[in-house]
């Protein structure tokens, strides 16, 4: 360093070198800790959403105009399974299915309840929804099945019906008849919501089309990206590729399920806040040695006076000291919570039960922080602004000295 | 031409209830190159007046004159200017940084005056071999004798080269030797380089070096004469 001031500076730090190294560590381990648990956060984010999205809702739907705020029967896609395999063919993904949606009452031999029916595409439906993999009894629905039903396990007891067993369905079909079937019950799902297991039930695409005098159409196609972060991309490619096509749009899952994105907002600003004291605990334990340092060095700060500088030049002394200070603990931090983070980015960990639960819902059974960019930058250097600002206080009070009565300082 | 120049100055200290005179109103004349002394017991005001004249404390009234600038308007930076440029401080207790080496302590102000770090690297190393550290660039204070950071102090002084340098009680942390030789090194840079020196002493061997000697007792000038000062070559040479 040819600068005298910024060799002036680093020494500065290391006359107490303890209380520097108790300071920087703080710094170190929020640091470290941010790192870690923001990209934790990222990652969990992320599988909250993929976890949601991938047991029905999809990254992203293709419908008609106002389907999602009034699903009525009519608000149809004209000759859905051959749009979705145009979309299958030009996207060269497998993971797009089409369905259709309807209301019906399903009776057994001895009751009756409301529930949804879905028309789904079988062979692409696994491809898009969790659900076929949650089948606990039988299988799921093959190209094939025609009259054939799958209910999920609460419905299968209420309705007091087994594998093999048939059911009755009565609805409105598309052009206001009467729709009306019976389905064999050949798969019994179980996805661990009571709500979903007691109020939904599937039928190949082909059979409720017909059941429901849908003729070739259907209500959505559903999109699966291969990341998150991929979304807004595929969304425009789908754009693209329906365009000409009256009154469809193309919805994201901010759309479709904005709950969630409500929820990961809500559990953000729990976790900043939480952040927030952390930094500000940070801030107090530098603002408390840059006081300390400046209060300690009154005397020599009062002979630099004499010699010639100002009180600006002494408040960017402290201000460098403490620059350094937060940039030691900022790269040391980050290193740290950086193969902490990149090292469960790969192996992943889990927490007891979250195996078994997992297995339950069909879910991933480990975690995996989701280091980037941000997640490395984005806490550390907040902590650095923060110290910067905490410095600020003992930096002013240079201003108020008089060289002479800081000389005679003990 | 008067390098320094004071009216009517006063300065009164808070103590409790009581009110105690620091200056009484002096008045002084300083010409440039004169080597001075200011005398006289502890509470009698040469530090006082000192500080006045390097602007580094506030009075109650006054008129301060150094060349062509009245320094009592100045506000506190352009204070801190007309130190950093024009003004050398050798204070009693040494008062070098600890974490700079003799080198940069003397680099330091040259940086603070914007001179560039070859320039005041051969600049600084030439005013140490000057006052005679030679060969101690790189030491720090802490490895120095009380002799050897005088002189650093007294290099850091004088290496912009001031009109003037303020000495406060210089030699009270030295032994007579080292004393002596920092005095013979004051008197070398004051016929040299023509820098005004005023110094504030109560040690007679000090005040055998001015050529000016004003005498001080409760905040007044009681005393004002020339003097010949010793001989350089008088008094031993030591490396301190």
């Amino acid at each position: 360093m040819s600068n005298i001031a910024l060799r002036l500076a680093w020494r500065n730090l290391w006359r107490y070198p303890r209380r520097t190294w108790l300071t920087v560590g703080a710094m170190i381990f929020s640091n470290s800790l941010l790192v870690f648990s923001i990209s934790l956060q990222f990652g969990s984010y992320e599988m909250m959403i993929n976890n949601t999205l991938q047991a029905f809702t999809g990254h992203i739907q293709v419908q008609r105009e106002g389907y999602l705020d009034d699903p009525k029967m009519r608000y149809v896609l004209p000759d859905i399974t051959a749009m979705a395999d145009r979309l299958r063919s030009s996207l060269d993904s497998n993971q797009i299915a089409a369905r259709a949606a309807g209301f019906a009452l399903v009776s057994s031999n001895d009751r009756s309840y409301g529930l949804q029916i879905l028309g789904v595409e079988p062979e692409f439906e696994p491809f898009v929804s969790t659900i076929p993999g949650l089948i606990k009894q039988g299988r799921y629905l093959d190209k094939d099945s025609d009259e054939e039903i799958v209910i999920g396990s609460v419905l299968a007891r209420n309705l007091k019906v087994k594998l093999g067993d048939e059911v009755t369905f009565l609805g409105s079909g598309r052009d206001d008849s009467f729709a009306a079937g019976v389905a064999r019950v050949v798969g019994i799902f179980e996805t661990g919501s009571a709500d979903l297991d007691r109020s939904m039930a599937q039928v190949s695409l082909a059979y409720f089309q017909d059941a429901f005098t849908m003729g070739g159409s259907g209500h959505s196609i559903t999109l699966r990206a291969a990341t998150i972060d991929e979304v807004p991309m595929l969304k425009q490619r789908v754009k693209t590729l329906i365009a000409g096509r009256d009154k469809l749009v193309v919805l994201d899952w901010e759309v479709l399920q904005p709950g969630l994105k409500q929820a990961i907002q809500a559990d953000m600003t729990s976790a900043w806040f939480m952040y927030g004291v952390l930094i500000i605990l940070v801030a107090f334990s530098v603002l408390n040695t840059q006081l300390m340092s400046v209060l300690e060095r009154t005397r020599e700060f009062g002979t630099m006076m004499a010699l010639g500088l100002k009180p600006s030049n002494l408040a960017r002394l402290v201000m460098t000291e403490t620059f350094m200070m937060a940039s030691l603990g900022l790269a040391i931090g980050v290193f740290i919570g950086y193969l902490i983070t990149a090292y469960l980015s790969v192996v992943g960990f889990s927490y007891p039960g979250m195996e078994e639960m997992a297995d339950k819902f069909n879910l991933p059974d480990r975690m995996y922080p989701n280091v980037s960019l941000l997640s490395l930058t984005l806490g550390p250097g907040i902590v650095a602004i923060g110290c910067l600002l905490a410095a600020i206080y003992p930096a002013l009070r240079l201003y108020l000295l008089l060289p002479i009565e800081a000389m005679r300082a003990v | 031409m008067s390098a320094i120049h004071c009216m009517q100055l006063c300065k009164t200290f808070k103590q409790g209830d009581e009110t105690i005179t620091g200056l009484d109103h002096v008045d002084i004349s300083i010409e440039v190159g004169e080597f001075v002394c200011l005398s006289g017991p502890s509470g009698s005001g040469k530090t006082t007046l000192l500080n006045a004249i390097g602007g580094l404390d506030t009075h109650d009234s006054v008129e301060i004159h150094m060349g062509n600038i009245r320094i009592d308007q100045l506000d506190k930076g352009s204070l801190a200017d007309m130190r950093l440029h024009n003004i050398g401080f050798v204070f009693q207790a040494y008062n070098l940084i600890p974490v700079l080496s003799a080198q940069e302590n003397v680099e330091f102000v040259m940086q603070m005056q914007g001179i560039v770090a070859h320039e005041r690297a051969r600049h600084a190393r030439e005013i140490l071999k000057e006052v005679g550290l030679e060969g101690m660039e790189d030491r720090r204070p802490a490895q120095l004798s009380g002799g050897q950071q005088q002189r650093v102090a007294v290099a850091r002084a004088i290496v912009s080269q001031p009109q003037l340098v303020l000495a406060d009680e210089p030699t009270a942390n030295l032994d007579s030797v080292t004393a002596s030789h920092l005095m013979n090194l004051f008197s070398r840079l004051n016929q040299h380089h023509h820098i005004t020196f005023i110094i504030a002493t109560h040690d007679k061997r000090v005040m055998g070096y001015a050529k000016r000697l004003i005498k001080m007792r409760d905040g007044k000038i009681i005393g004002d004469e020339k003097q010949t000062p010793v001989a350089i070559e008088d008094v031993a040479d030591s490396s301190g």
